[in-house]
Formats: C-alpha cells, structure tokens, sequence
C-alpha cells in the first residue's frame, strides 16, 4: 500500500511500507549506498511525518519482506503476541513515542509488552526519536540475565573479556586474560575470536579458559566464537562450552550467507541446553549469544530494499527467540559505507541498544570503528558513555582497545574502568565479590598457562 | 557509594613482562585508572599512520619505474570511483573501471591473444603497503614463478579486489595476481594482501578466489608470501579452479601444516 504526506503544497508519495521506512531513516551511508535513502532532507521529514500519523496495526497487515518468503517474517508475525498489543493497538508511531516517554509505560510494563512489539514497530518508532530519547526509555527497560554471573541488573556495567590474538597463541592468549582480569573486565564472558575455525582450535581454547577459571574460582563464562556448526561439533565431543554464539542478521537471506537459519539455531540452542552448565534462573537458562550489526544484510546483498537499521531490528526477532545470555551489536565494525562516521555510528549505536531493550533483549555493545571510517577515539568515549547512561549491558574489553587479531578499535580495560567511575556502576555481584577476596592478585601468566 | 578500582586493595601488579608475548598492547601504562599520556600519544600516533594511509595517494611516478627497470610495461588504470571520498563510499564503483580505462585497456588487448597471468596492481586502503612491498614482493615471486616475469602489468588507482576481475576478463587471462593494500589496523598501517584468482570474470565472489593477508616485515615476510602465491598458482594451474576448493585441500601446501 501506498504512503504520502504533503508539506506546503508539494506531495511526497511511498510506494509501500519498506520505503517509507527507509526515507525515513536518519541519513547514513549505508541506505544510500542500497538506493533506498530519503533524496532530499525535506523529504526524509516528509516520510517522518507520514510514519508519525501511521496506526502500529499497519505493521501486522504489511510485512516489509513477504511472509511467504522470509522464515525471519514468519517468525516475527507467529510469534507476536495479541494479547499484549491489544491495549497499544490504537498507537499510532508517533503517539508511541510519546507514550515511551511518559511516567505511565514503566520499565515493568514495557518488559511485559516485549512480544508486544514487531521489530518494525521498534524500528519505526526509533526513527522518530533523538539520542536522548533513545536513552531515556531504553534506561527503563532492565533485562537481566544469569549463567555464573548475573548481568544486566541496576547500577552494574559488565564487560566482555576479548583476548583475541592473532595466531591464537594460547600464551598470548593468556597474557591478554591476565591483563584484563587484572584490571576488572571478564563478567559478561572471556570470549576469543578465533583465527582458525575449527573443532581442535575451540576445543584447546575452550578448555583453557575453563582450566583457569576452575582454578581461580573465577565466576564467569567462556566463549569460542568460531561458526556454531564448529562449537556444535566441539561440544558433541566433550568441550567445555559454555555460551554458545553466532553472528545473526534480520533476513533469511542474509542468515543463509552466515551458514545458519532457525533449525540450526534450534538444534544448538537444544545441544547447550542439554549440558545445563550455566546457573539457570526461573527455570529458563540463558545459553546463548549472538552478534549483530546495521549493514550485514546489505554486505551479503540479502536486504530486500529494507533499510539497515529495520534488517538489524528484525536480527532481535531471531535472537529473542532463544532467551540469550548475550546480545552486542558490533556497531562500527562494517566500515564507512555503512556507516561513514562517528555521527552515524553514535546514533547506529543508541538505535540499536534501544530497540534490542523494546524486543527483550540483553543488549550490550560493541563500541567500534575501522581506520577507514571518520571516527576516532572521542567518538568511542561518546558512544559509550551515553550507552552507559542509557544503561547498556556490557562492553567490550580489548587490549588497548585495539583488536590485533580484527584489525579495529573497540574499547579498553581502562574504558570499562572509566565508565565504571564516571557513572558510579560495579561489575556484575559474583564477580565484584571475586575481586574482592583479592584472588586476581594470584593469577601469574605461568599459573594460567598451567591451570 | 564506593567507587570501583579506587578501594584499598593492593596495587595492580606490574604486568610489563606480558608484552613479550603477545602484540596486543597488554600491560599499558596508566594515570588513575585511565591511560598515561605517553600511551595516549602513542595510541594517537598509530592511528594517525593508519589515517594517513588510508588517505594516501599512490606514487606511480616511483612505482612505474621500478616496475620498467625489471622488464614490465604497467598500464594505468583508475576505477570509477572519482576520488578518495567517493571510494569509501561506493565500494560498487572501486570495483570496476573508469569508461575511459575500460576503453584503454580494450586498445591495449585488441591485438589480444589470452594471457596465462595477469599481475594487477591496487592501491585499495592502503597505498603505503603497496608502495613499500610489492616491488620486493615481485622481485621474490619471479624466481619462483617464471610467467610473472612476462606477465601484463596494470596498476589500478582507487580500486577494490574485484576489479582484477574485469582486467582479467578484458585481457583472457587464465589467473589473475591481484596485490592490493589491506585496511590498515592500528598496527600495521601498510600490510598487502595478494589475491589469487582463477579464470577471472565481471560476477566472481570472494569464495572463488584464495588471499594471502597481512604481507609485510613485521607479518609475512616477502619470501614466504612469494612462496605461497607461488603454491597457489601451481595448484590453480593444475586444478584449474582458485577458492574455498583449492583452500581445503589439505593436500596443497604441505610446508604449511
């Protein structure tokens, strides 16, 4: 169905709910590189406003990619909840985003109405909203989850421990660990990209984390993030997994070219939850953990003239379905003709942390840009210190914020300490208990590498 | 409320012995619980090298003479990608040639008997990289493998990989050697990268060709990456396909295991 609004006489026409999505989108590269952005500014407005004035039940009765063809449509639609969108049926996106803002949708009622939102919705009304106010309500929503440590809770900032090296040395390895552990970062998880994706490679890199973390008596989990067909074959053969983890996007397309769909996703999520090695809360274990990034459906040319950002709220769908320890989008990392600069990047950022919370998810982040991309080091400071504010899960700690294996800038050790200090957050409890009783101050390379 | 990092715990213990380990930069110095300001600086410093090479300009006027001392005659192309800004942007257009090269390069091989290699030169992300290593890169592959000495030469000004792709389909090669300067990292400003492609064609993916990354003195070193582009092309030419096939052969490149 069509789309228009009309400013001072002149008539802007959308030919159907994808593109009045996509005009409407604050501008990045990405959507421009796709053909699909707004052409004018006035226009982006126009297609603002018209977004404004549509009823949140549009987005039941259009699927921006046909549910015949698309098992991610198709799960967002079966899985919508009815009876919770009942009483915000009568929204439309702009009264939305009025509401959010207001004392009555609580973080409690917002929690509730998780499966009440489609991607799209969250997506759409993200558009309508500046950065502080996707601070403001993504600050209500707390979404917290437990394996050994317990994330996301008021007042904590967790961290991923990123030891990444580039010929997955294990002393190398180790001597990143040590140094992080040092310095406090490793409660969302110890997780290594691996340069080589294979079973012995997990397996040797697995089963060190688990040796120190026994011996250590460190509260945390571990992660080998090569491909999940590879950690599933691990496992099959006695490697300590703990979360399990996969990059996913928003489109059956573009999770084909990752290797993965939901069948797969539903036999490992299956496999993980046979171990039962994480602590369960309420009865419903958080085993897994996923990687997201505006740009992804794009870059494997499987975004059906859907805008970056909607692809990337559409990802969440696939993600919920599996009650994940762990979601980060990975926001700079896809490089400038995504998203060109800190600008975009920042709100990219703030975007996609919003919407994960509106879905139900543990969202943290990756903070990080590429060389080529116009952003340096004060945009990483800005970006994650208004995810702090708005009460982000976890970042990332890498080396000198410098991944040696990736080839990008994420965020430091000494990043996490700063956000910690700034904002007056602690890491999560069990961990903070473990750097309490002193134990780090035994750690030594030599005791890592033996444990 | 306490503060994080600033109890009465014992000091961090120094950790200066873990560099030797690893080259991630572990063990930093600090001001309070932030970094010191020589780390800063130097932090600074790097990505100041990575910028300025990502925004280099490639120096043919160096490069085109070192390539005719050893016998080449390199042909100048740029891609369709205007400038550097426009580079960044439309990865789509770095990936094809300009009309004006595609014209000259249709001249140059009218005359076009099939070419078993084509050599492509690419500024790509890094120009640094190319200036740096790919005449000793070519000097330690020659040896190694006789054709390259006679093979064309192009060199191709804010290109992507995948513009080896259309020269090698104007110019009937067999294989494409397509040298290109890889994103630079915070480490290493001006790392090449070598891709290897069989029967080169407009529409070929990244799947079907093999990569040789990170060549540099610090990284791989000239000799061992000639070694490998070498291995490669014996395997290509034998196989007569490049990619994720020729990849997983364990069969191929036994010195590697």
């Amino acid at each position: 169905m069509a789309y228009r609004h009309t400013i001072r006489g002149v008539t802007y026409l959308f030919d159907d709910l994808r593109t009045l999505l996509a005009k409407a989108t604050p501008p990045r590269s990405g959507d421009e590189l796709a053909g699909i952005a707004a052409s004018t500014a006035s226009e982006r407005v126009a297609a603002q406003m018209a977004l404004a004035d549509l009823p949140l039940s549009a987005f039941l009765n259009e699927a921006v990619i046909p549910y015949e063809n698309d098992e991610v449509t198709r799960l967002i639609l079966d899985s919508h909840n009815a009876a919770a969108f009942a009483p915000i049926a009568a929204f439309t996106v702009g009264e939305l985003r009025d509401w959010l803002l207001s004392e009555q949708a609580t973080g409690e009622l917002l929690s509730s109405l998780a499966f009440a939102f489609t991607p799209e919705m969250a997506a759409a009304v993200s558009k309508l909203m500046r950065l502080q106010d996707l601070v403001l309500v993504a600050r209500k929503i707390r979404v917290i989850t437990k394996f050994r440590t317990t994330v996301g809770l008021p007042g904590t900032l967790c961290s991923r421990l990123q030891p990444n090296h580039p010929t997955d040395d294990p002393t190398g390895i180790a001597a990143s660990m040590l140094d992080g552990l040092l310095l406090g970062a490793g409660d969302a998880v110890i997780g290594i990209n691996p340069v080589s994706d294979s079973v012995a490679s997990v397996t040797t890199l697995l089963s060190m984390i688990d040796r120190v973390r026994e011996r250590y008596r460190i509260p945390t989990q571990s992660c080998v993030l090569a491909h999940i067909t590879t950690q599933l074959r691990a496992l099959e053969r006695g490697a300590p997994v703990d979360l399990i983890f996969q990059s996913i996007a928003g489109t059956e397309q573009a999770n084909t070219s990752f290797g993965v769909n939901l069948k797969l996703l539903d036999e490992a999520y299956a496999a993980g939850l046979s171990l039962r090695r994480g602590e369960s809360q309420e009865g419903s274990p958080n085993i897994m953990y996923f990687e997201t990034g505006q740009g992804s459906a794009l870059s494997a040319n499987a975004h059906h003239g859907v805008d970056q950002q909607t692809c990337e709220a559409r990802a969440y769908a696939v993600a919920r379905r599996y009650k994940p320890m762990l979601v980060n989008t990975v926001v700079g990392f896809i490089g400038p003709e995504y998203l060109y600069d800190g600008k975009q990047i920042l709100r990219a950022a703030l975007e996609d942390h919003f919407c994960g919370k509106l879905l139900g998810l543990p969202m943290g982040c990756d903070v990080c840009y590429t060389t080529h991309a116009e952003a340096n080091d004060d945009d990483t400071d800005a970006i994650m210190t208004m995810l702090g504010v708005a009460g982000v899960n976890y970042i990332m700690g890498v080396p000198g914020a410098d991944d040696v294996m990736l080839n990008y800038q994420s965020t430091s050790f000494h990043d996490i300490a700063y956000l910690r200090s700034a904002l007056k957050m602690r890491p999560a409890p069990e961990f903070e208990a473990w750097l309490e009783r002193g134990l780090q101050n035994e750690l030594s390379l030599a005791g890592l590498l033996s444990a | 409320m306490k503060e994080i990092g600033k109890r009465d715990s014992p000091p961090v213990p120094d950790r200066s012995s873990l560099r030797a380990h690893t080259p991630a930069r572990v063990a930093l110095r600090t001001a309070g619980s932030s970094l010191a300001t020589a780390e800063i600086l130097d932090l600074n410093l790097c990505l100041a090298e990575a910028r300025d090479a990502v925004h280099s300009t490639l120096s043919t006027a160096s490069l085109m003479p070192l390539l005719r001392e050893r016998g080449w005659s390199p042909i100048l192309l740029k891609s369709a990608a205007r400038d550097r800004h426009e580079y960044l942007r439309r990865p789509d257009l770095g990936r094809k040639l300009s009309a004006e090269s595609r014209s000259l390069l249709d001249r140059n091989s009218s005359a076009g008997s099939a070419n078993d290699l084509v050599i492509v030169i690419a500024d790509g992300l890094s120009a640094i990289a190319v200036e740096r290593h790919t005449v000793p890169l070519l000097d330690a592959l020659t040896p190694l493998w006789l054709g390259a000495a006679h093979a064309p030469v192009i060199i191709a000004e804010q290109a992507r990989v995948a513009i080896g792709d259309e020269i090698g389909e104007l110019l009937q090669a067999r294989l494409t050697l397509l040298l290109i300067g890889e994103r630079p990292g915070l480490s290493s400003p001006d790392s090449l990268g070598a891709y290897i492609t069989w029967a080169p064609r407009i529409g070929r993916t990244d799947a079907e060709r093999n990569c040789i990354s990170n060549i540099r003195p610090e990284g791989l070193s000239y000799a061992d990456a000639a070694a490998r582009i070498a291995h490669y092309l014996k395997a290509a030419t034998q196989r007569q396909l490049t990619g994720v096939a020729l990849k997983d052969d364990s069969l191929f490149l036994p010195d590697e295991a």
